[in-house]
């Protein structure tokens, strides 16, 4: 039996509905859930207490802490050792050997589990080069982990310039360098800082690395000290039982951490594409 | 402006005087161009002379592009690019090892085929490349901003909003808009690459009536495809094909009576 075209035009967009109905559903319902379960017990007493009785009561301000110096330090390394390296792939060599070798790497690396990197990072930063369980050892290991995503999206939005705008530079008397600061990163900047946001993402979710090398001590944080992040004390308040409650609430935290970060780079770029164009 | 100067100028040597000319602005001795295995331009002798119009005209791949490309090294930007041959602006290799490629470029300017504003403000386009050369003084950018715009006819036109996003112009103003951008290097030579391409004919007269203006100051290079264009607005004009100079001279007598057969068939439109 032959469908007519039309009926099949409508199964298909039918069925495509339904599938991104499904998608969204389930992402509604993981953060409905979370939030619903969480928000109650999300108190200015649970933001700004420290925790008590491993968790179980108080708060999680020094965690919220924790979670922004491990996460912004190590963006704050990664981000330029990554556009850099971007910019050197696209703007200063050649297609070539060299260059695909660092691609591939860089591929391989956004594909090896956090845990490796943990161990790595446990290896290395922690013993090796005896940082210890620091705020310093878990943003390193993050930064190795980051880099990757960020070098991939920075060169896809470099790749994205327009040839002709590097053209024009040069015509108008700029070094390779003055064009690349000027023009192409003036250009690329949105697509640049989705990467940063997405890995900044990536970074503020991730436990077992973070465990490895940052620890999980829930006083406040200092450089070369222990530290505690929201995902893992999440993790360690619903795997040991210690609180439920207590968990949903720190997820929901970091739930609306994730939002408002993702919000407001949206919110950057938009502002700044309107101005450019 | 003396009158009499330029008059003996423009109808001084027509054909192309080796390098011993010393009014020539540029001397192109010898000249090959390869792009890859392949030569696109073939043993090229020219020489361009000052507060001239000089057009160029041929088919397409005749080499008319490469040629304008090579005056101020743009075709570096390639890594197929070749060349041998030398070419002199003022009597200097400008592919001696020893140019300052940049500097080069702000006293050798180019207008593109296609309109490229960059994605930015009117005045800041305008303003980038003097920026590049280290011009702080905000009243100095000012400055030739203004003089760039309004040598390129485009003052009047854009002057209260300087701010607005250049993409926002038509056509013909980021034509415009791109020739302000290079006169406001106050550079020596200016090349146009197929400029009117892709305008309407109002905004070719305008870019026209630019050029006829600025040949009191500036050595003119225009590649066109438009034989009716390269009459209009040139002083001088060569003529190639397949990568070769089939001949240069005044406008008026390559037009009226051209020195090669070819020439002719060309102009009157038998190929090409």
């Amino acid at each position: 039996m032959r469908l007519s075209p039309a009926i099949t035009q409508r199964l298909v967009v039918a069925f495509l509905w339904l599938l991104t109905a499904i998608t969204i559903a389930i992402l509604a319902f993981i953060i409905g859930h979370v939030l619903a379960h969480g928000l109650p017990y999300v108190t200015w007493d649970f933001l700004s207490r420290s925790p008590e009785k491993m968790g179980r009561e108080g708060g999680v301000f020094p965690i919220i802490v924790g979670t922004l110096a491990v996460t912004g330090l190590a963006v704050l390394i990664a981000a330029p050792v990554g556009v850099v390296t971007a910019v050197y792939l696209t703007e200063y060599t050649r297609k070539g050997r060299l260059t695909a070798v660092i691609r591939f790497g860089a591929d391989c690396l956004a594909g090896i589990p956090s845990i490796i990197f943990g161990l790595f990072g446990f290896a290395f930063f922690v013993i090796a080069l005896g940082l210890g369980l620091s705020v310093l050892s878990g943003a390193l290991t993050l930064a190795l982990m980051a880099l990757p995503t960020i070098i991939r999206t920075s060169e896809e939005a470099i790749r994205a310039v327009p040839w002709s705008f590097r053209e024009v530079s040069y015509g108008l008397g700029s070094t390779r360098w003055q064009m690349v600061t000027h023009v192409v990163l003036r250009s690329a900047l949105p697509g640049i800082t989705t990467g940063i946001v997405l890995s900044l993402g990536r970074c503020i979710s991730e436990t077992a690395a973070v465990m490895l090398t940052a620890g999980s001590a829930l006083r406040m944080p200092s450089l070369l000290g222990s530290c505690r992040t929201l995902a893992l004390h999440f993790y360690t308040l619903s795997r040991e039982g210690i609180s439920m409650n207590m968990a949903y609430a720190t997820a929901a935290v970091l739930i609306v951490a994730i939002l408002a970060i993702d919000l407001t780079a949206y919110w950057i770029m938009r502002r700044f594409i309107t101005k450019m164009s | 402006m003396n009158v009499a100067t330029s008059q003996s100028e423009v109808t001084g040597p027509a054909t192309p005087v080796g390098s011993g000319s010393h009014q020539a602005k540029i001397v192109v001795e010898d000249f090959i161009a390869f792009f890859g295995a392949q030569a696109v331009l073939r043993n090229i002798h020219l020489s361009i002379y000052p507060r001239q119009r000089l057009a160029i005209i041929g088919p397409a791949g005749s080499g008319k592009t490469t040629l304008l490309r090579s005056l101020n090294r743009l075709n570096d930007l390639d890594d197929d690019f070749r060349h041998t041959g030398r070419i002199l602006l003022d009597g200097g290799d400008i592919y001696d090892s020893s140019t300052d490629v940049a500097a080069l470029r702000r006293r050798v300017g180019t207008v593109y085929a296609v309109p490229t504003p960059l994605p930015w403000a009117i005045y800041d386009n305008i303003a980038y490349g003097p920026r590049l050369a280290g011009v702080r003084d905000r009243r100095r950018l000012d400055e030739l901003v203004e003089s760039g715009l309004r040598s390129a006819f485009l003052w009047d036109e854009v002057k209260d909003r300087l701010g607005e996003a250049a993409t926002n112009l038509s056509g013909g103003q980021q034509q415009r808009l791109c020739l302000a951008r290079v006169l406001a290097l106050e550079p020596e030579v200016l090349l146009l690459d197929e400029p009117c391409s892709g305008l309407d004919p109002i905004s070719t007269a305008k870019i026209e009536d630019a050029l006829a203006e600025l040949k009191s100051r500036y050595c003119v290079v225009l590649v066109t495809n438009n034989t009716k264009q390269a009459a209009r607005a040139s002083d001088r004009t060569a003529f190639f094909l397949m990568g070769e100079l089939v001949e240069v001279g005044l406008t008026t007598q390559v037009f009226t009576n051209p020195a090669d057969g070819r020439t002719g068939d060309y102009i009157t439109g038998h190929f090409g």
